[in-house]
């Protein structure tokens, strides 16, 4: 009997619009569409992609219980046997969208559902205990391969196939443990390991911890009349013109731009060179991602000490988290020197 | 960028939209945006009221800076 899938993707992937159509609520089209057409051919006669659910990226973020419960009830309707989302890339806001959709599927309809994110996409830290998230390329340039990976693992899965590891299954890790049989016992296995350490070779734990990067938080600000707060953004606000070349996406370097004498970011000076949400209000209004009047206004009133007289800027969207990390450690060696007190960073 | 600024040992307050990913990047002091594209504003607020709501969010993040917290806390009031 051929088996039922239903597709999820975003609006961009349903071919209507980028950004400005981010903000458009779920829609139901019968049969495949965009990469699900792909994933049809991918699939042959197993399987059926029965219907495609989209909906637009900040439409679902910033609804998330109640879109992911009408996504849901839209997918339900159609009885399927496996839900495939996305794949998203280092898509935010998407691949949010595609695990919450995964997610809910498989604990509410009790069927399997994969999605196909870039390691890196902060999905992958919150959904992939719970769904199949196949590693996938940081671009749609990757298209073809992260297809050809979910078409593959969506195939095991709908035959109740999955026997190896995570790895050799083609998807990232669940953190669960499994049994398997080896030829040789565990002392031997363990003692190879530790003589392929001690020799610098590589080797292969059976057992991978958790890997936790947190930091405490720091204590908090004692004295605001006396501090000095700096800005920090990730929306991609610099002067008209964009003097550093910043990139419109997958950012290498950040900007660092005077405030000294400015009482509000204007339309003339300021803009934002984001490729990855619709600019037009924050390029209205720079002062709606970085809030530079309502501090003056506030500065004024004495409520804090002073704003520090520069404010820092990159792009956040597509960015490796080796990039971000530097940014992040550059802009506090600054600070630093500079004797600010506290940070307000605001992403979009 | 959040995670490594706070780690050099300043207070920092991210203000953003999308709280689950802020949560996962490791912020410790969130305050919710109002939308994606505009996190600080709203268009549709006349010029005064807009303004007023900037500076709310902007009180908010002082107070959540000036707030000790010993895990990931989300100031939504």
């Amino acid at each position: 009997m051929t088996k039922r899938v239903v597709h999820y993707v975003n609006q961009f992937f349903a071919g209507q619009g980028g950004e400005e159509s981010a903000h458009l609520e779920p829609v139901t089209v019968e049969g495949a569409l965009g990469p699900g057409l792909q994933l049809q051919t991918l699939l042959g006669d197993e399987a059926q992609v029965v219907a495609t659910v989209w909906c637009g990226d900040n439409h679902f973020a910033e609804n998330l219980e109640s879109t992911r419960r009408e996504v849901l009830r839209r997918i339900a309707s159609f009885e399927p046997d496996l839900v495939i989302a996305g794949p998203a890339f280092n898509a935010g806001r998407y691949g949010m969208a595609c695990g919450e959709v995964c997610r809910s599927v498989t604990e509410e309809l009790n069927i399997p559902a994969l999605t196909g994110l870039y390691p890196e996409n902060p999905g992958v830290e919150i959904y992939s205990r719970d769904i199949y998230i196949v590693p996938v390329a940081d671009s749609a340039r990757g298209m073809k391969v992260a297809l050809q990976t979910m078409g593959a693992l969506a195939a095991k899965l709908l035959n109740g196939e999955l026997q190896g590891t995570a790895e050799e299954e083609g998807y990232l890790s669940r953190g669960r443990r499994k049994n398997f049989f080896f030829a040789e016992n565990g002392a031997v296995r363990a003692v190879e390991m530790a003589l392929a350490k001690f020799h610098g070779q590589p080797f292969k734990t059976e057992f991978e911890m958790p890997v936790f990067d947190r930091v405490p938080p720091a204590p908090a600000l004692k004295d605001l009349k006396g501090a000095t707060i700096a800005l920090v953004n990730s929306g991609g606000v610099v002067p008209m013109g964009n003097p550093d070349r910043i990139e419109v996406s997958s950012a290498s370097h950040f900007g660092r731009y005077s405030l000294e004498s400015l009482e509000d970011l204007t339309a003339q000076a300021f803009e934002s060179v984001h490729g990855g949400y619709d600019r037009t209000y924050v390029n209205d209004d720079p002062d709606r991602v970085v809030p530079l009047d309502a501090l003056r206004a506030l500065e004024k009133e004495g409520v804090f000490g002073r704003l520090y007289e520069y404010y820092f800027s990159t792009v956040g969207t597509g960015t490796p988290v080796k990039n971000c990390s530097r940014f992040g450690t550059e802009i506090a060696g600054q600070l630093k020197a500079d004797g600010v007190d506290a940070v307000i960073l605001t992403s979009t | 960028m959040v995670k490594e600024i706070e780690r050099a040992g300043f207070p920092v307050v991210h203000i953003a939209t999308i709280v689950p990913i802020s949560l996962t990047v490791g912020a410790n002091r969130i305050v919710p945006g109002v939308a994606i594209p505009h996190p600080l504003g709203n268009p549709d607020l006349p010029a005064e009221e807009e303004f007023a709501l900037r500076r709310s969010l902007v009180e908010r993040a002082f107070r959540a800076l000036t707030t000790d917290v010993t895990e990931q806390t989300v100031f939504n009031d």
